[in-house]
């Protein structure tokens, strides 16, 4: 069963038409990424999926149950976590303390919430950093810190925009690896904006491919980057 | 009691307790000029803390607390002395009309996206138009002012709030440790961690499920109730209201430069802002008649010079400067 279906949405800023007619579904317990250049419509889609615009046109549903419309924070709570590209730390918080308040989102107290926040942070490797301010990480540590904070809302399904962005490749294995485990140990639905595309390949088993705002391409990723579309307007003929 | 001073160690524990201890005895040691600055020093140190949850934890920044002050005095005073209402009463009206006039700022404020320098701008001209409006208010007194009739100060009459500046002293007290007890609290409650999370990135804060626009209403209208006492205090301290002063902007800046300087968002700044601060601008007074100095405008130039050095050397206030060597660990 789908759950996520994102049914013909478009979105125009002052006439500009930043997102098209994209339609997709994702099925429970998948791991799908959205690819494309730089001005595709991407992180737009995000935001409209998040909540953060309501589409002009079309509607988004989760788990069957309508969620345009609704307000960030309520979408949220209806199971959708995301990751900023440009990262949006609580500067002034310590490391626990900023995943902390991601996991009073599903926790009914403060040391409920602390628990889990100590178990997100172990699962990406910051809990050596917990009593440092967000302020003084590296973009490295914030962008898993972003992962961290969205994870510990406990959602059915995981935005993830950009967060491979500046990562060595080994620390891109490493993210790929924990992103896996997450998927195969409790089911979390993953979509994934990503131009790192060793991680794309080696993690999404559907890619969505958006140009001008539109998809031109959609499938499993073996067969998108063969794509003429795709070649074309995005990966380049070096990248088959 | 334990929840409040649980994960202090021992050092801060001691330092409390002998704070505790000097605050105390305080008005048994000291003249009547010395307890009236105590008072001043108590006032400012409660009307911080209240300023500084909806600003420190929230991140709200309000100009215009004095217009809490002012509804809160106001309230009181004229059911006293026109309906002979007992002031613990209108204390409550003053909670309930200051909580009221905070939530409609917020609301009108939040809901309308109106934030940062234009919230502050706000905050001002809903002070300023009140006080305007009660300038003209005969009821009240008007630009005459509204005075509360004083009876004998010998007695300590607690329920009708007359007495000697000694029990306005260990009220003011109470108000202060009180606050400091519900900011701590508060702090480590999931409304503590959802105001700092606003104060930080109001955007991120939404993306993790928080409702910022309801928790901003409850950091205004929890600020303005606490302020309103302020307020009931200072009326019955001072028996005279004039709109000129206690809804002025002057009034507004002087509840902000304790937690400010003290350390903005911290639970102790507001309270050692406001033992710096108001010493500091009655001893300049002090030196200014030693040294024979009656230039005017020396004083308010010689108390910005300290603001300034306060400002330049701790950025972050006083209290997180001294906290760490008192045993109070950073948070």
């Amino acid at each position: 069963m789908a759950l996520l279906e994102v049914r013909s949405i478009g979105k125009s800023f002052r006439g500009l038409r930043a997102v098209h007619d994209v339609s997709f579904e994702l099925a429970d317990g998948a791991i799908a990424a959205m690819i494309g250049p730089n001005g595709a419509g991407k992180t737009t889609c995000f935001n409209l999926i998040a909540g953060v615009f309501a589409p002009d046109t079309g509607a988004v549903a989760l788990g069957g149950r309508r969620i345009t419309g609704l307000r960030p924070h309520e979408i949220c709570r209806a199971g959708v976590g995301r990751t900023f590209q440009v990262v949006k730390p609580f500067p002034q918080m310590t490391v626990l303390d900023n995943v902390v308040v991601g996991a009073l989102n599903a926790a009914a107290r403060v040391g409920d919430a602390e628990r889990e926040a100590w178990r997100v942070l172990e699962l990406l490797h910051l809990d050596a950093k917990s009593q440092t301010l967000a302020a003084s990480l590296t973009l490295p540590e914030r962008k898993r810190l972003e992962v961290a904070r969205a994870m510990a809302t406990r959602p059915r399904l995981l935005l993830l925009d950009e967060v491979m962005a500046g990562l060595r490749p080994t620390e891109v294995d490493e993210m790929v690896a924990v992103f896996r485990r997450i998927n195969h140990e409790t089911g979390l639905t993953i979509l994934l904006i990503e131009h790192v595309m060793r991680a794309v390949m080696a993690l999404a088993a559907h890619v969505v491919v958006l140009h001008h705002g539109e998809k031109i391409c959609e499938g499993a990723p073996a067969q998108v980057v063969r794509d003429p579309a795709v070649l074309e307007c995005y990966l380049g003929e070096e990248a088959v | 009691m334990r929840a409040l001073v649980a994960g202090l160690p021992a050092r801060a524990r001691a330092v409390l307790a002998l704070v505790a201890v000097l605050l105390l005895g305080a008005p048994f040691a000291v003249d009547a000029y010395v307890l009236s600055v105590l008072i001043l020093c108590l006032y400012f140190a409660y009307t911080g803390q209240a300023w500084n949850i909806m600003m420190g934890f929230a991140g709200q920044l309000s100009l215009g607390h004095s217009l809490y002050v002012g509804i809160g005095a106001y309230a009181a005073a004229a059911l006293f002395v026109h309906f002979d209402v007992n002031p613990w009463l209108g204390a409550l009206a003053a909670i309930v009309l200051c909580t009221l006039a905070g939530l409609v700022i917020g609301f009108l404020a939040f809901r309308f996206g109106i934030a940062g320098v234009y919230f502050a701008i706000l905050t001002i001209a809903f002070a300023e138009f009140t006080r305007i409006g009660f300038d003209h208010w005969n009821w009240l007194g008007a630009s005459g002012g509204l005075f509360l009739p004083v009876k004998e100060r010998g007695v300590t009459d607690l329920a009708t709030l007359r007495g000697p500046p000694v029990m306005f002293y260990y009220a003011i007290l109470a108000l202060t440790v009180g606050a400091l007890a519900l900011s701590r609290l508060l702090l480590a409650s999931r409304l503590g961690y959802y105001w700092r999370a606003i104060r930080e990135d109001e955007e991120a804060a939404q993306a993790l499920g928080i409702d910022t626009f309801r928790y901003k209403m409850v950091a205004v209208g929890l600020s303005a109730a606490m302020t309103s006492l302020a307020g009931v205090f200072f009326a019955f301290y001072y028996n005279n209201l004039f709109p000129e002063q206690i809804f002025s902007m002057g009034r507004s800046i002087e509840i902000i430069l304790g937690p400010i300087i003290g350390g903005l968002g911290t639970l102790a700044g507001p309270i050692v802002g406001a033992f710096v601060l108001t010493p500091l601008a009655d001893g300049i007074t002090e030196l200014m008649q030693l040294l024979g100095i009656e230039t005017p405008g020396v004083k308010q130039v010689f108390y910005g010079v300290c603001l300034l050095v306060v400002i330049v050397f701790l950025p972050n206030g006083i209290w997180p400067a001294i906290a760490r060597r008192l045993g109070f660990a950073p948070r």
